[in-house]
């Protein structure tokens, strides 16, 4: 059952990951983003690591995506101001196409020399909160500078001049 | 049990889906949705890891991954509005101003 859930959230966040890529409603592909973001949700969940995907939900597909949604629909672009989707840079689609079967052989060929799975804590809320406020407590304290700092250098990017 | 290995080959496809997509894509709001993909790829990648040591410090590290795409995102989108009111346009091959 595991196994049947992990191969289709696999291939659900796989697809849709395409699918972000190749629309030309940046709409629509947000809305795939979201799908993608909860198949990765689903796959932290079969990983053990719950407190991540409470947090990929409530920050990615919540938080981030409203932001992109937000923009998407500010700017409120017609069909004329959409730059195509396939440029002249077509040779950069078989630059990545190589550099993905490369990823991909290496990730398999990595794969053969795991070693089997050790035994460990899920990764539950009071496991994470330990670590976070015990040995992690400094850059978790940064990170809320660089928050505030992000929100700040945003609100002045953002800001219409007045002349 | 779930292959792990396999959980790693999702994270490299994600990964060099979102390469594909700041290479191809000229939309600068797609350019940004790719790099998102690329960082959840990264995220999966220390998920699996962490399941594979029984150590949760990847996983409070992927924590830190997500607050700074949440950064980067509000950041981003405040350049692609400021784009869009210099050129009226979002497309990434009008934004010429540093080419000399």
């Amino acid at each position: 059952m595991r196994e049947l859930l992990f191969y289709f959230f696999a291939a659900l966040a796989v697809v849709s990951g395409i699918l972000v890529i190749t629309r030309r409603n940046p709409l629509a592909a947000a809305l795939y983003l979201v799908l993608a973001f909860f198949a990765l949700a689903g796959i932290y969940v079969l990983l053990d690591a719950f407190f991540l995907a409470a947090v990929q939900v409530a920050v990615y597909a919540g938080a981030i995506m409203v932001l992109f949604l937000f923009v998407i629909m500010l700017l409120n672009l017609g069909p004329d101001d959409l730059p195509p989707i396939m440029t002249r840079k077509v040779r950069w689609v078989y630059a990545a196409a190589s550099a993905l079967l490369v990823l991909v052989f290496l990730a398999l060929d990595l794969g053969r020399r795991l070693p089997a799975p050790a035994a460990g804590p899920a990764g539950e809320v009071e496991a994470i909160g330990e670590r976070l406020f015990g040995a992690y407590l400094l850059p978790f304290e940064i990170t809320a500078i660089l928050l505030l700092v992000a929100i700040v250098g945003s609100v002045v990017l953002a800001h219409r001049e007045s002349k | 049990m779930i292959d792990l290995n396999h959980a790693l080959v999702v994270a490299f496809l994600l990964f060099g889906t979102g390469v594909a997509g700041v290479l191809l894509r000229r939309n600068a709001i797609v350019v940004f949705m790719s790099i998102e993909l690329m960082l959840n790829a990264v995220n999966l990648a220390l998920v699996t890891f962490s399941r594979l040591r029984g150590d949760l410090d990847a996983q409070v590290l992927c924590f830190f991954v997500m607050a700074v795409a949440a950064a980067e995102a509000a950041i981003g989108l405040g350049l692609v509005i400021a784009l869009f009111r210099r050129h009226e346009s979002i497309d990434l091959d009008r934004a010429t101003l540093l080419r000399s």
